[in-house]
């Protein structure tokens, strides 16, 4: 199958690759130890979390070294076969299936961010959810979530990766519910859970189609399932599958993509899903798990490249949904109050891109910002976290509880401020190698309108995140961060976060903060934070594409060179022009951005307060922000209740009126038939025909009535009497 | 085959099984002569099986054995709840059913 | 058929071992309620003991082959024989039997249901228990039919005699209902029978003939036992017994229900219905299909809409079912194991939830919905156990109830030949749907009984407070249900624990379509 032509090596590999499978295990059997036996440990078993993911990080440390040399075991144009160990799973129609792992560059990758990010939240959450009624509760999902992200990763077939896929959901949902007793978090973590689901559809759908259209010639060419990934890569681009089957499946994993990455229009759960604690919106909603949707992408790239036809001519559902999510979001992000939720669209934007570069043929880049991504973008929630934890009171709200935090938290403003550089793309910061890339890339293959688009992303990104940074660290202390302590909820906005603070476990540590007012957090809070900030600012050159081809490391270990299983992909030429205009838009966003927030916030310019109540236009544009674009209103008030309502209602009555009618009226009919036949045939004629000779007969029986004696011995007569009369008569017949 | 003499003793029987239902007051007497009756019965159907030559006869005679059995059992039941209520099983004393 | 005999007096004696136990407790005095319990445990243990000896002498190497059979003249006049056997598909609804009726003996033996009586409940659940094994050995149709029919008097009564305020209507409806079906599936049986020859009730004996009978006779037969099983599935549109039965049933009659009782109608058409008249499953298949996915939808639609909680478990039953079925109208050997091990995994899920309705019922009196909230607050255990058996109920990979579901969807995408890929195709979009819409009803049923604070009129008798009117799951129930949760997980993750069994059976099953 493979050229021959080429020189081959001999691929070296070592017990880290081969033992990659214990990476998700490890996480798996903590969460076991911590449900079965986590209150009962001395630190109520986050201890248990923590060394799982410790382990899990070395393994994956280890596996990342051992793929390195791997791929300097091979030649410069060879393909780097993944690291495959399988093992029956089950079997059905006569068939086996396999579970297993596949070590390529990818997962290695995303296994090491995965488990060095889940490390450093669990680090922050011994600190952050100290004294929490479900202490225990919280580190057991947060390790099997990171079990579940962790065999998606490594899955060799698409059965394991849906079992991953699936295991994230559910802790999502156990994990943003995690304060459940206040409705609007539960609600939350309902709502996060059915949307994501809802785009899982597609993914049982695709998964089924796939395996089904590429059995067949994976289990004769490759002798694995139709449900093998890399069986499945190397069917998508042989040139055998049918153009629509393959186009459909691609279709319908987008759409599993589109809800679990938060992309439009299933992009509404992702900020509400900030509702969960800090350092799970940390490490679920921003840097892992979303980020499933587009691992599910560039994991099956070579269904989408031949389904879509990327780098075909004009855009595909791909860029585009990642080009309107980029904008839309950003723009929503324009709009808010709370932190976190201007950190959560962020993330949609931002995962809009890693979507663009998918779809447009960047498949390196995409990938590359995952992997940045990651670490700045987990720097800023844990940020936010620590703020709301050592400064405003457990509250989120920018305009009413923060302000002017760069003196008292020095450690969290700094390491914000380095992740903030990133995410807008500034020179050198880690953010601008790669969606620099992205957008540079998705312009040399030909998208043009879709760089363009990614410009604005860029201004808008930077500008929102400049507002946010000043009304955090900037200006003057207000609310919780001024010293005020609220005591009830008088926003019905706040609540939802800091809601809280109003359960007894979490009081008593709530008020030995409130009386020391603002403060920078403990180590444990800020050593996360630094390590992260530091690879926001040097793990872009990792990958650095300007300082030449000896910089790019993770574009030779990742990326899979082109082969059967892999498309042939290019890279943009790297010119400092491109790039200059994007940093001159970066900054433009900044500057403006940092003009318009001292007039609006701090001076209180006359001329910009309350201009959006003002103008209408402006007016209009800021209602259909703060809506949501009204999409939530779809989706609850209409398809929803909707559906559970007036349809299930309807459904119901149909059950209940209809079928069981049916049912009542057959018994009805059955029950009156038989009383009609009872009165008329029964009584009427049959009894009539009785009653009536009956009635003629009356007069004899009158006469005979004596013979009714009650005597038995009479009655005896009478019967023998009649039987000799009878025998008699039979014995004239037959005689 | 001599079946002419189990007939005769059927007849002989039934009709005093006869007399007994009719003649008899007594509650217990009345249910012998039912008895009777039945076995007489039992008697023709076993001489006519032997003449025959197959087993159709005994089975019947078989199953109303056991049918007598159970029919004594709950006539003697009755008549012993008669007499717990009535003191009397004379069936002249009897006669409720009268229309 | 090559069938292997030996041992073949633990069928018969694990059938017929809890009418031995429903013969001491006879003997028993009514007052004497500690002695009665124990001879129902006792007599429910022996049987699982039983149970466990026979898996663990089926060949599992043959597990497609009939084991243990015996054939001893019964009614030779119309030539129905005691014909029993064990394959496969038998073994594990058969042994599922057994361990779900220990489990509710066990639960009962906290838990007898007003008005009381023990004596009554544990021998109708014993006599209940012999018939529902029966049906899954027997292989002859005279004897599926008596045993089939020996399960709904038990029934009957537990629900007629022990259940909630509506029960006459609720039991008459199910005997009035399932009677129908029955009655039409005896004269399929009859007309089989007399139109392969009046020669044999046997069942391997009708799949080596039936297959030649005419296709227009074979749609006739089938639609006489499709009446009769899809009543007892229950499929759409012979529903509605369904919910007024499992709501008005105690706990331990809607567990057996929902756990084994359903299954005896999709067993009747694996066992029966498809491998005797092959053509007619075919012609039938479409419409088995179509009904199979507008129960999915419409269950799950009727769970949105219902404010009692047990009643939204059992309807989630017909759409359960629904996946089910449509696995088996596939007619591939895919679709089938798949609805095989669905309708396991439906047991084990369902009984579960069914036991926490139950306990929910006893603590608070009542099961509607908007009363309840805060059950996590209140009784952590039992929360998290609902919430367990939520994401096992739709479907969560990892636990056995996705081995039922994704399987049986995915079968949808290729029918067996000559069937129409383009509806089926239909159909596997609208499951998909149907898992949407389970997510839908399970997670916002959890949330709203779970989540949240507790009602004004509960809150106060809560955990950890100094009333405890609430108490937490208790020993009896955790002995009953723990068996059920780790299945429910250990089938998950190895799902070939069952398939292995069950695969070569179905594949014996579906022999007659080959070609």
């Amino acid at each position: 199958m493979i050229a021959s032509s080429e020189v081959m090596n001999e691929l070296s590999s070592g017990w880290f690759l081969e033992h990659a499978w214990l990476i998700p295990i490890i996480p798996a059997i903590g969460f076991a130890i911590i449900i079965l036996f986590g209150k009962k440990l001395p630190m109520k078993g986050s201890e248990i979390g923590l060394i799982s993911m410790l382990s899990s990080l070395a393994l994956a440390g280890g596996a990342a070294m051992q793929w390195i040399s791997r791929v300097n075991s091979g030649t410069e144009e060879q393909f780097i076969a993944p690291v495959v160990r399988t093992w029956n799973w089950w079997q059905i129609g006569g068939m086996k299936f396999t579970i297993g792992q596949s070590i390529d560059g990818l997962s290695v990758i995303v296994l090491v961010v995965v488990a060095f990010i889940s490390t450093l939240v669990q680090l922050y959450s011994t600190e952050y959810l100290k004294g929490d009624r479900r202490y225990t509760h919280f580190f057991a999902a947060l390790t099997l979530f990171s079990a579940g992200m962790l065999a998606m990763v490594v899955a060799e077939d698409t059965i394991l990766f849906l079992l991953g896929w699936e295991i994230m959901g559910l802790c999502s949902f156990m994990l943003i519910g995690h304060w459940w007793e206040d409705g609007a978090n539960s609600r939350a973590a309902l709502k996060a859970f059915f949307t994501v689901r809802t785009g899982d559809m597609g993914l049982l759908i695709g998964i089924s189609m796939l395996y089904f259209a590429s059995n067949e010639w994976t289990t004769k060419e490759l002798g694995v399932s139709g449900f093998s990934i890399r069986g499945i890569s190397a069917w998508a681009l042989s040139g055998e599958p049918n153009s629509r089957v393959i186009l459909i499946a691609a279709i319908a994993l987008f759409i599993a993509a589109i809800g679990k990455s938060g992309q439009f229009p299933l992009h509404t759960w992702l900020p509400d899903a900030m509702a969960g604690p800090t350092p799970v919106s940390s490490l679920l909603h921003s840097s892992t798990m979303v980020v499933a949707g587009v691992f599910l992408v560039s994991r099956l790239y070579p269904v989408f490249f031949t389904g879509f036809h990327i780098l075909g001519s004009g855009g595909n559902f791909i860029t585009i949904i990642g080009g309107i999510t980029i904008v839309i979001a950003a723009a929503l992000a324009f709009v808010q109050n709370d932190i976190k939720k201007v950190l959560a669209y962020s993330t949609v934007s931002q995962l809009g891109y890693m979507m663009l570069g998918l779809g447009a043929g960047a498949w390196m880049p995409a990938v590359f910002h995952i992997f940045t991504h990651a670490f700045f973008k987990a720097c800023l929630f844990l940020g936010a976290g620590s703020i709301s934890h050592s400064a405003s009171h457990h509250s989120f709200d920018m305009k009413k509880d923060m302000g002017g935090l760069r003196k008292v938290m020095p450690i969290t403003f700094t390491t914000w401020v380095i992740s903030t550089l990133a995410l807008c793309g500034v020179f050198p910061f880690s953010g601008f190698f790669s969606k620099d890339e992205i957008i540079d890339n998705v312009g040399h293959n030909g998208y043009q309108l879709f760089m363009i688009i990614g410009l604005i992303g860029a201004f808008m990104t930077a500008a929102y995140m400049t507002r946010a940074t000043y009304l955090t660290f900037f200006g003057e202390a207000r609310g919780a961060s001024a010293g005020i302590h609220h005591d009830e909820h008088h926003d019905a906005h706040a609540s939802a976060h800091d809601a809280h603070d109003s359960h007894d476990a979490h009081d008593a540590h709530a008020t030995d903060h409130a009386d020391q007012g603002p403060h920078e957090s403990g180590w444990r809070i800020t050593l996360p934070l630094v390590l992260l900030a530091i690879l926001a600012l040097g793990s872009g050159f990792l990958n650095a594409v300007p300082f030449g081809e000896k910089w790019e490391r993770i574009t030779k270990w990742v990326e899979p060179r082109h082969s059967e299983f892999a498309p042939e992909l290019h890279h943009a030429p790297f010119t400092w022009s491109k790039a200059g205009l994007s940093l001159a838009i970066v900054f433009i966003g900044i500057a403006l951005s940092w003009g318009i927030s001292t007039m609006l916030y701090t001076r209180k310019d006359k001329r910009l307060v309350g201009l959006s109540e003002r103008n209408r236009v402006l007016r209009a544009g800021y209602n259909l922000l703060i809506n949501k674009y009204f999409l939530d209103v779809l989706y609850e008030k209409v398809i929803v209740k909707a559906i559970a309502g007036p349809i299930a209602a309807a459904a119901y009555w149909f059950n209940q009126n209809i079928l069981d009618g049916i049912l009542h009226a057959v018994a009805r009919f059955s029950r009156v038939f038989s009383g009609w036949v009872y009165r008329n045939i029964d009584q009427r004629v049959v009894d009539g025909t009785v009653n009536n000779s009956g009635k003629a007969t009356k007069g004899a029986g009158g006469v005979l009535a004596p013979v009714q004696s009650g005597k038995v011995s009479q009655y005896g007569a009478l019967l023998f009497s009649a039987a000799a009369v009878a025998a008699l008569v039979l014995v004239i017949i037959n005689s | 085959m001599l079946v002419n003499q189990f007939l005769f003793l059927a007849a002989l029987l039934f009709c005093i099984g006869v007399y007994g239902v009719i003649a008899r007051k007594n509650a217990v007497l009345v249910l012998m002569s039912i008895e009777l009756i039945l076995n007489a019965v039992n008697l023709n159907f076993v001489a006519f099986a032997l003449r025959n030559g197959n087993a159709d006869g005994h089975t019947f005679a078989l199953y109303i054995i056991a049918i007598a059995a159970a029919e004594v059992g709950v006539g003697l039941g009755l008549v012993l709840l008669i007499f717990r209520n009535r003191r009397t099983i004379s069936l002249d004393d009897l006669s409720e059913m009268k229309g | 058929m090559e069938m292997l005999r030996d041992h073949n007096w633990m069928l018969s004696v694990g059938t017929f071992l809890p009418l031995l136990g429903v013969l001491l407790l006879l003997v028993v005095p009514k007052a004497n309620e500690q002695l009665i319990k124990k001879v129902a445990l006792f007599t429910s243990i022996a049987t699982v003991a039983v149970g466990v000896w026979t898996l663990f002498r089926f060949d599992f190497g043959n597990a497609g082959t009939m084991q243990f059979v015996d054939e001893k003249t019964w009614i030779p006049l119309i030539k129905s024989s005691y014909y029993i056997g064990l394959d496969g598909i038998s073994l594990p609804l058969y042994f599922l039997s057994m361990v779900i009726t220990l489990l509710v003996v066990i639960y009962s033996l906290d838990h007898i249901p007003s008005p009381g009586n023990p004596k009554a409940f544990f021998s109708l659940m014993l006599v209940l228990q012999t018939g529902m094994a029966g049906t899954f050995i027997a292989q002859d149709l005279i004897l599926f039919f008596v045993f089939f029919e020996l399960v709904l008097l038990p029934m009957y009564f537990m629900i007629g005699v022990w259940g909630g305020e509506n029960r006459q209507y609720a039991s008459l409806k199910f005997f009035l209902y399932t009677m129908f079906g029955s009655a039409l599936m005896l004269v399929a049986f009859l007309a089989l029978f007399f139109k392969t020859g009046a020669e044999s009730f046997a069942i391997p004996y009708l799949v080596e003939h039936g297959g030649a009978l005419a296709k227009n006779v074979q749609i006739w037969i089938f639609a006489g036992m499709f009446v009769g099983f899809a009543v007892k599935v229950p499929m759409f549109p012979f529903h509605t017994w369904l919910p007024d039965a499992h709501t008005q049933a105690p706990t331990q009659g809607s567990v057996i229900l929902a756990a084994i009782l359903l299954k005896l109608g999709t067993y009747g058409f694996v066992r029966i219905a498809i491998p005797v008249l092959p053509e007619a499953a075919k012609a039938w298949a479409p419409y088995i299909g179509g009904l199979a996915v507008i129960g999915i939808i419409y269950g799950a639609l009727g769970c949105l809409a219902q404010t009692d909680m047990k009643r939204l478990i059992a309807f989630s039953s017909v759409a359960h079912m629904g996946f089910v079925m449509l696995g088996i109208s596939t007619l591939t050997s895919f679709g089938m194991t798949a609805a095989m091990f669905g309708m396991v995994a439906h047991g084990l899920i369902t009984g579960m939830l069914f036991f926490v309705a139950g306990s929910v019922k006893e603590r608070y009196h009542t099961l509607e919905i908007a009363r309840l909230g805060g059950i996590l607050k209140q009784m952590p255990h039992l929360g998290w156990i609902l919430g367990f058996s939520s994401m096992a109920s739709l479907g969560l990979p990892g636990l056995a109830g996705f081995w039922g579901e994704f399987p049986a969807i995915l079968s949808a995408y290729k029918p067996a030949a000559g069937l129409n890929e383009g509806v089926f195709h239909v159909y596997m979009v609208i499951a998909a749907l149907g898992t949407v819409l389970a997510a839908a009803y399970l997670l916002w049923l959890f949330q709203r009984v779970a989540f949240g604070e507790p009602k004004p009129e509960f809150a106060g008798h809560g955990h950890g407070h100094d009333d405890h009117a609430f108490h937490d799951v208790n020993k009896f129930e955790w002995f009953a249900w723990t068996p059920l949760l780790i299945a429910i997980l250990v089938f998950g993750v190895v799902p070939n624990l069952m398939f292995k069994v069950l695969d070569p059976a179905v594949q014996v099953v579906l022999s007659g379509f080959k070609g």
